[in-house]
């Protein structure tokens, strides 16, 4: 009995010993209990609100703004899937035209380039003709040409050798054996009467 | 030797002394604290939900990232049957968050630096979560002190130390918070007191100190208050999904 009575004593002195270090000495101002229920009361109050405000105000529209962003990004990737596959449509088709439009486009080339070769070979064999003509006439003419050039070689010959025989020794020679000579002259190309 | 680190615990009357009957309720720079931080998280939040754009703003990128953070916090803890309580956890690491950073700035006073608030905090959350689990299991939720596969002789004493585990748990919520915050301020005050005491030739090396237990503290602030919040989930967890 005594005993026990100790023993409650020094949890007593204990007790309160502490009590008194905390609220003189200012061991810990935690321990106060002065200001207990001012906190909890002003803890209810502000928590209570900030409490009351943020989930009946606040965070539903925050909420909603977070739905919204992700209905609206959801949209707008599938508008833009949406513009993606028409896109390629379209690029196909482009594809398609650009291919015919280059066929087409070759098509137009190889006839222009037919034509053409067509034209440059017609006016060519005109021209060839023309020039073939122009050829033969050309020969013609000198055919011609040479056939008449000994005849008047042979006339200057005999005139200008009657001349100078005239010259030499005054009197006229016989044309005719002038001719004679020139013509054997210029059959024999000169060989007979020159020596070599 | 500078003022005593204590000092900066104490908690003192502004105004009036106000009385509710015989409770003395009077306005102190605890409350004080208290509003300034709920306003705080009002005015952001209020004002990070009114636009809404697609591309948001900075306050409202702000508003919503601690939204998806907190939402994903109790979906990834406590499962989609949470959902019901999220206001109140959002309000809770808001609340335990703002305090804390608060009490960061020189000269303020750190809410959660007291161990009654934190308590009250806790014993509010720890009797909501039981009524909870009575509730949603009824009887039933006593099967959380009897976990499955435990062999029947270790059964009583399992039990006894679960029911005391659990007993403990406004106790261990609430003094953490509250023995992070004191002991972090406490020493960043001894360590300002050594950079006087010292003076200028000596006082570099606590001052070194205290700038890089400022960042620690800033660091604790965030994570007590997210350790708050997480273990209400998983107690939340707890009452709603009995695994046992």
């Amino acid at each position: 009995m005594i005993k026990k009575i100790f023993f409650q004593l020094i949890f007593f002195n204990f007790f309160f010993l502490k009590e008194v270090f905390a609220a003189e000495s200012g061991g810990m101002p935690q321990l106060n209990p002065e200001f207990w229920i001012s906190q909890i009361f002003w803890l209810t109050l502000t928590f209570g609100t900030l409490y009351i405000i943020l989930s009946k105000l606040i965070l539903p529209k925050i909420s909603a703004n977070l739905e919204l962003r992700k209905s609206q990004i959801q949209e707008n990737i599938e508008a833009a899937e949406k513009q993606r596959e028409s896109s390629e449509a379209k690029i196909k088709e482009y594809d398609e035209i650009i291919l015919k439009s280059k066929l087409e486009a070759k098509n137009i080339f190889k006839e222009a380039r037919e034509k053409v070769i067509k034209d440059i070979n017609s006016k060519q064999s005109v021209l060839d003709k023309q020039i073939d003509e122009e050829i033969k006439k050309a020969e013609k003419e000198i055919q011609i040409l040479k056939e008449n050039a000994p005849l008047k070689i042979n006339k200057i010959a005999i005139e200008t050798s009657s001349e100078l025989l005239k010259k030499l020794i005054g009197t006229e020679v016989n044309n005719s054996s002038i001719s004679a000579i020139v013509d054997d002259l210029s059959k024999k190309k000169g060989n007979k009467y020159y020596g070599n | 030797m500078a003022a005593n680190p204590m000092t900066q615990f104490e908690v003192y009357r502004i105004g009036p002394e106000i009385k509710l009957g015989s409770f003395d309720i009077s306005f102190t720079n605890a409350s004080l604290f208290m509003v300034i931080s709920s306003l705080a998280i009002l005015v952001i939040f209020n004002l990070g939900s009114k636009r809404n754009s697609i591309l948001p703003n900075k306050i409202q990128l702000l508003a919503e990232l601690s939204y998806s953070f907190v939402s994903k916090m109790i979906s990834d803890t406590a499962g989609s049957k949470a959902k019901p309580y999220f206001s109140f956890i959002f309000s809770l690491f808001m609340f335990v968050l703002f305090c804390n950073m608060f009490g960061m700035i020189p000269y303020t006073f750190t809410v959660t630096s007291h161990i009654i608030v934190t308590f009250i905090l806790a014993a509010f959350i720890f009797i909501s979560v039981t009524i909870i689990g009575f509730i949603k299991h009824g009887f039933g939720y006593l099967k959380l002190f009897v976990p499955s596969g435990v062999p029947v002789v270790l059964l009583p004493l399992i039990v006894v130390i679960e029911i005391i585990s659990y007993l403990s748990r406004p106790i261990s919520l609430s003094v953490r918070l509250f023995a992070n915050m004191m002991a972090g301020h406490t020493m960043m005050k001894v360590f300002g007191g050594f950079v006087i005491s010292l003076g200028i030739i000596g006082g570099w090396l606590p001052l070194s100190f205290s700038v890089a237990l400022t960042g620690l503290e800033i660091l604790v602030a965030f994570l007590q208050a997210y350790v708050f919040a997480i273990l209400t989930c998983i107690y939340l967890n707890d009452a709603l999904n009995l695994h046992h």
